[in-house]
């Protein structure tokens, strides 16, 4: 139920950066500057030094698609990923021009002439499938949320329905996401049958799954936090004789939204994992079928695309869970809390 | 007529070592207006009578009767302050107590009038500078004022404080000694107060009820305190009549009913056990 906190002061410690540390300290500069340098500087030139170590790594390694993709290799294909996204654009605004015309004349011509709108049927764009991607994650996240939270705040509040849904909840826990993913897909596909879908059924595929990794961190974190409200507010509670609703509402979320949040964050983060996972394996639209597509494709650009993919995942991670925080910040009482 | 009829209680707790009998046939009479202190060693079931008496442990004998009625659940009428204060992290001071007096006086007071209530009893404890700032925000002292402010404001029967400056450094102990006597100058409380400190109770008492060891500990010894209020503790200090008392309350706990391995000034925990009560 923790996250596995990174603290720089401690698990990390060079004689050389306690002594670069020591001079700053040492030397008077301003507070602004050491800060500055802490928090800008350093990070900078890790990130050098990581480039520089797999520059270096990259050209000795041979592959069948040869030699794995340097930083320089990368950044030209993030580069061309985005003009080919531009390219694609433009091409989809001109058929829409098109067809605008050609409708317009139609019904010059003819008044009631039967015009079709269509809509543009191109290749989906690096940028879309992460757009794609976003999408169903919020949708798989937003639906467990929805489910997890009301069950956690019960299960803390009432000691039989905890021991009554824990094995379950210990039990699916565990289960990886391509194990449910049979399942959705062929469940999907038989309950959701509809002329005029209005989503694909490879967009709720994917949703459930996340939906189904999304839920457990969520409903143990707000069952612990709601169980844990401390005793001494209880008995505030008793004492004032509040109802059940307003002890609900006044006292127990409140207590416990650090840990619904702590929760919901860790599910998050497994949401997105579990998201490229499912589309890598059910060839779902998104980030993980970009990637599949690219090694199947097999030219000399993959590789670099599929690593450009990998920073695209990782900065789209960090950004939901920055986002997940700052979101925390705004609703939590808490501001003492430790937010990493 | 007694004001709050304290009946012979006792509690048996229900432990993995069988069960054990924290008290046994506690009777003390209280009358309105009346400051009573608690005092004994740690562990010797001090707090779980205040609990009794709030309502939020039942006793396996014996009975609490307030006004010749029986206490069986925990009410606004007997208001508790906490030892560690216990305001509710998120609200602001106003709202800590604004929340009792909502509370309590939901039919009885229009929104204006709760309103002034909550500000009038914030005042009570000079707490009125800091009414938007959340407890995290103030000191140990002040967290303790408004937990005083917010039983004031339930204007209860009884109040009940369980060591309510236990927590506090003597600095700030003595301040709020001396506004708690301002207070109960005015308003003219019954107040039954556990502490751990015989100046305290000395000071602030009518009377003090000395406690036996525990367990089946029951009330040993019961002192008037028959010193003239206003009291100040400077005045006080040379006064053999004082001396007096404070000898009597030192002599019983240190003699009498001596605990050697644990001191008496010790700021312990609540002794009151989180177990389930038998019967």
């Amino acid at each position: 139920m923790t996250i596995a906190l990174f603290n720089p002061r401690t698990t990390f410690r060079s004689p050389a950066l306690d002594r670069l540390q020591a001079c700053l300290q040492s030397a008077q500069f301003p507070r602004r500057v050491v800060g500055l340098v802490r928090h800008l500087l350093i990070p900078l030139i890790a990130i050098a030094v990581f480039l520089a170590v797999w520059a270096a790594a990259a050209k000795n390694i041979q592959t069948s698609l040869g030699e794995l993709p340097g930083p320089r290799a990368v950044w030209q294909q993030a580069v061309s990923l985005y003009g080919e996204h531009q390219a694609e654009r433009a091409k989809a605004d001109e058929f829409y021009a098109r067809q605008v015309e050609r409708n317009a004349t139609k019904l010059a011509e003819d008044p009631n002439a039967e015009v079709r709108v269509r809509a543009y049927t191109g290749k989906p764009t690096f940028i879309d499938q992460i757009g794609t991607s976003l999408l169903t994650v919020a949708t798989g996240f937003i639906i467990a949320s929805l489910i997890a939270i009301p069950v956690g705040i019960v299960c803390g509040m009432s000691a039989t329905l905890y021991s009554a849904l824990n094995p379950l909840i210990q039990i699916f826990k565990p289960v990886s996401p391509l194990a449910w993913l049979p399942l959705v897909t062929m469940v999907v596909s038989a309950l959701y049958v509809s002329d005029d879908p209005m989503f694909a059924k490879s967009f709720l595929t994917s949703a459930i799954t996340v939906t189904l990794c999304c839920l457990w961190p969520t409903i143990i974190n707000t069952t612990v936090g709601v169980a844990s409200v401390s005793k001494d507010l209880l008995n505030v509670s008793r004492v004032l004789r509040l109802g059940w609703f307003t002890k609900t509402v006044k006292i127990v979320l409140p207590s416990a939204i650090p840990l619904m949040f702590t929760g919901m964050r860790l599910s998050l983060g497994i949401g997105w994992m579990v998201l490229i996972a499912a589309e890598m394996l059910a060839q779902n639209p998104g980030l993980g079928k970009f990637v599949w597509d690219e090694f199947q494709n097999g030219s000399s650009n993959s590789l670099a695309r599929i690593m450009v993919a990998v920073f695209a995942i990782g900065l789209v991670g960090f950004a939901l869970d920055r986002g997940m925080l700052l979101l925390q910040r705004r609703v939590s009482w808490d501001r003492n809390a430790v937010l990493r | 007529m007694t004001y709050l009829n304290i009946d012979h209680i006792g509690i048996t707790f229900d432990t993995d070592h069988g069960p054990l009998n924290v008290l046994n046939g506690v009777a003390l009479k209280v009358d309105k207006g009346e400051f009573v202190s608690l005092i004994g060693h740690s562990g010797c079931g001090k707090s779980t009578v205040l609990n009794i008496v709030a309502g939020l442990l039942t006793a396996s004998t014996g009975g609490v009767l307030l006004e010749n009625r029986e206490v069986n659940e925990p009410g606004p009428d007997r208001a508790v302050v906490f030892q560690n204060h216990s305001l509710l992290p998120w609200l602001s001071v106003y709202d800590n107590v604004r929340l009792a007096v909502d509370t309590v006086f939901k039919h009885s007071k229009s929104k204006q009038e709760r309103h002034d209530w909550t500000l009038h009893n914030l005042e009570l404890v000079h707490m009125t500078h800091a009414l938007q700032r959340r407890p995290d925000e103030i000191s140990g002292g002040m967290k303790q004022r408004v937990g005083i402010a917010r039983a004031l404001a339930m204007e209860p029967k009884v109040l009940l404080m369980d060591e309510p400056f236990g927590a506090l450094d003597s600095l700030t102990r003595t301040h709020m000694q001396d506004s708690l006597m301002d207070i109960q100058a005015r308003l003219n409380n019954t107040v039954i107060m556990i502490t751990h400190d015989v100046d305290e109770a000395v000071l602030l008492s009518d009377r003090i009820v000395m406690m036996t060891n525990g367990p089946s500990a029951t009330v040993g010894e019961i002192l008037h305190i028959d010193l003239p209020r206003p009291r100040h503790r400077l005045h006080l200090a040379d006064d053999p009549k004082y001396n007096h008392y404070r000898a009597a309350v030192l002599k019983f706990l240190h003699e009498r009913h001596a605990q050697p391995d644990v001191p008496v000034a010790a700021t312990a925990r609540n002794e009151a056990p989180r177990l389930r009560a038998v019967g």
